[in-house]
């Protein structure tokens, strides 16, 4: 069965439709990266499965259960999901430590004490543990997305969402946070991606989907969809991203 | 391309020095010329030398210097407990005029009400509304106090202002604040509390100190219902001694908080806009 699984997901923004009959599957470990010019649908999409969008119609699975439920309490869900914002989106005036420990204190009840320890250990596994008492404003682009990660997974979720958390960096930094994503994957975590890392997505994905006008127009491994797109739009989009 | 000389200054560099050097000149040469006008101009005025006596008098500054900061505690004492009331007032105003559940919507409408009274009525009407009209009903003592009345009107009017320049602040706070926060779990009460408020209230801390400032001043508004503090007892002189100069004294008490505290609230505010950029 699929960890996360969407059926004819429609999302509209007043008369524009932005997902358009969306239909997903992400198996428990698999890496899916969504591509596709901007505007294509993917940010959208990620929101919706996180609920910081309501859907239109349509539904969403996370093991089974449908978390579209309107009226649904959200916060259960979203502790479950994690994501990644393309702005990183720490929070200023904290250190980031304490970015990471707010939630799990929050949420989860737990003292700073009872949390150090484990939320210590997630800052070392993603070498960043000379980085904790750091306010965000002291780290770089990179060693920010990482800390954005690092704080997603305090959560213990049991999938991870990116949104293009790789294209407000400088370059050099890009490598870094790739990086991540492989030690993510390596280690069994379910995630989905919205990226413009075209080589990232041939390399690592299990699974790639072309996004265009609200709708997946083709999808399968990426040794496929790079290597022998069948709809003319891949076929141009990719031309375009790959030069 | 640019040469350095034997100085080791570049050709932009040694303009730009000689042009600060030119503005400086010319800005010492017009305070002169202004400072001397006024030295040479003011005391040609008919009414000079009787202003200087009545206004200037610094045997009547020594005289009734102590008794008006004595006085001034007054004003010292009042803002110090309408300040905190009107910052707890202003917060509570700007979060209930924020608030989205439908049982709260009384406490909206209460919110709106209340900003859109207390900063469309002058304070000082306020004041007498308030100082006197509440007394009015027959309280017994202390509960007819003037400071207490007096003290409410200007916390309800700064409360008003207060709540409206926290509201902006929590506008000020990105929306992807809000949304990394939710995606984390956290319920809307503690994303404001944990993330947009500590944001929020640090982006107008400058405001809020311009508010303070103005609340110092205008608590001798309050001498109108009968304390009697630094503006009343500046008045008791100059009736006693027909002498205007205890007004000067108790401008320049006001002046020697307010300039210091008016510096400190623009380089807060210069500050941040440099943090901004």
């Amino acid at each position: 069965m699929a960890k996360l699984k969407l059926r004819g997901v429609i999302k509209r923004f007043g008369d524009v439709t932005v997902c358009d009959g969306i239909d997903l599957d992400v198996a428990e470990g698999e890496m899916v990266c969504l591509i596709g010019a901007s505007g294509g649908g993917k940010s959208t999409l990620l929101r919706c499965i996180n609920l910081l969008e309501q859907i239109e119609d349509g539904a969403i699975f996370l093991d089974g259960e449908d978390v579209s439920v309107p009226g649904l309490d959200p916060q259960r869900v979203r502790s479950r999901i994690g994501m990644v914002f393309q702005s990183y989106n720490l929070f200023p005036h904290m250190t980031a430590i304490e970015n990471a420990m707010l939630a799990p204190r929050r949420v989860r009840g737990l003292s700073r004490d009872a949390l150090r320890p484990e939320i210590e250990a997630l800052f070392t596994r993603f070498g960043l543990a000379d980085r904790m008492e750091k306010y965000p404003d002291q780290l770089s682009g990179g060693q920010q997305q990482r800390v954005a990660i690092v704080r997603a997974l305090a959560m213990k979720p049991e999938v991870m969402l990116f949104d293009e958390i790789t294209s407000a960096l400088d370059p050099q930094l890009v490598g870094e946070v790739l990086d991540v994503l492989l030690q993510l994957k390596s280690e069994g975590m379910t995630m989905l991606l919205a990226t413009h890392e075209m080589e990232f997505a041939r390399q690592a994905a299990d699974k790639v989907c072309f996004l265009r006008d609200g709708k997946i127009i083709e999808e399968g491994p990426p040794a496929v969809v790079f290597g022998a797109p069948q709809r003319a739009e891949t076929r141009a989009f990719l031309k375009r991203a790959l030069k | 391309m640019t040469q350095p000389n034997a100085a080791g200054a570049t050709r932009r560099q040694r303009y730009e020095a000689a042009q600060r050097r030119r503005a400086a000149l010319i800005a010492a040469t017009s305070t002169a010329l202004v400072a001397a006008a006024i030295v040479t101009l003011v005391p040609m005025t008919p009414g000079w030398e009787k202003v200087q006596r009545s206004f200037f008098n610094y045997d009547t500054l020594v005289l009734t210097f102590p008794k008006l900061l004595e006085a001034f505690t007054i004003n010292v004492m009042i803002f110090a407990w309408s300040a905190p009331a009107i910052a707890v007032l202003g917060l509570l105003i700007a979060l209930a005029r924020d608030t989205k559940s439908p049982a709260l919507f009384p406490l909206r409408i209460f919110g709106a009400a209340f900003t859109d009274v207390f900063r469309g009525v002058p304070v000082i009407l306020t004041v007498y509304l308030i100082g006197f009209g509440i007394p009015g009903l027959g309280l017994p003592r202390p509960w007819n106090s003037p400071y207490i009345w007096g003290s409410l009107a200007l916390i309800l009017t700064y409360s008003a202002y207060v709540a409206e320049i926290f509201r902006s602040g929590i506008d000020s706070v990105h929306h992807s604040q809000r949304a990394a926060a939710l995606s984390l779990g956290l319920t809307e009460r503690q994303v404001t509390r944990d993330v947009v408020l500590p944001q929020a209230i640090r982006n107008v801390v400058p405001a809020q100190m311009n508010m303070l400032i103005a609340l110092q001043k205008d608590v001798s508004l309050l001498s109108f219902i009968g304390p009697v503090e630094v503006f009343r007892q500046a008045g008791v002189f100059k009736s006693l001694l027909a002498d205007f100069t205890p007004y000067v004294g108790a401008a320049i008490i006001f002046l020697v908080v307010t300039v210091p505290a008016t510096r400190y609230a623009d380089y807060l505010m210069a500050r941040q806009r440099r943090d901004r950029r």
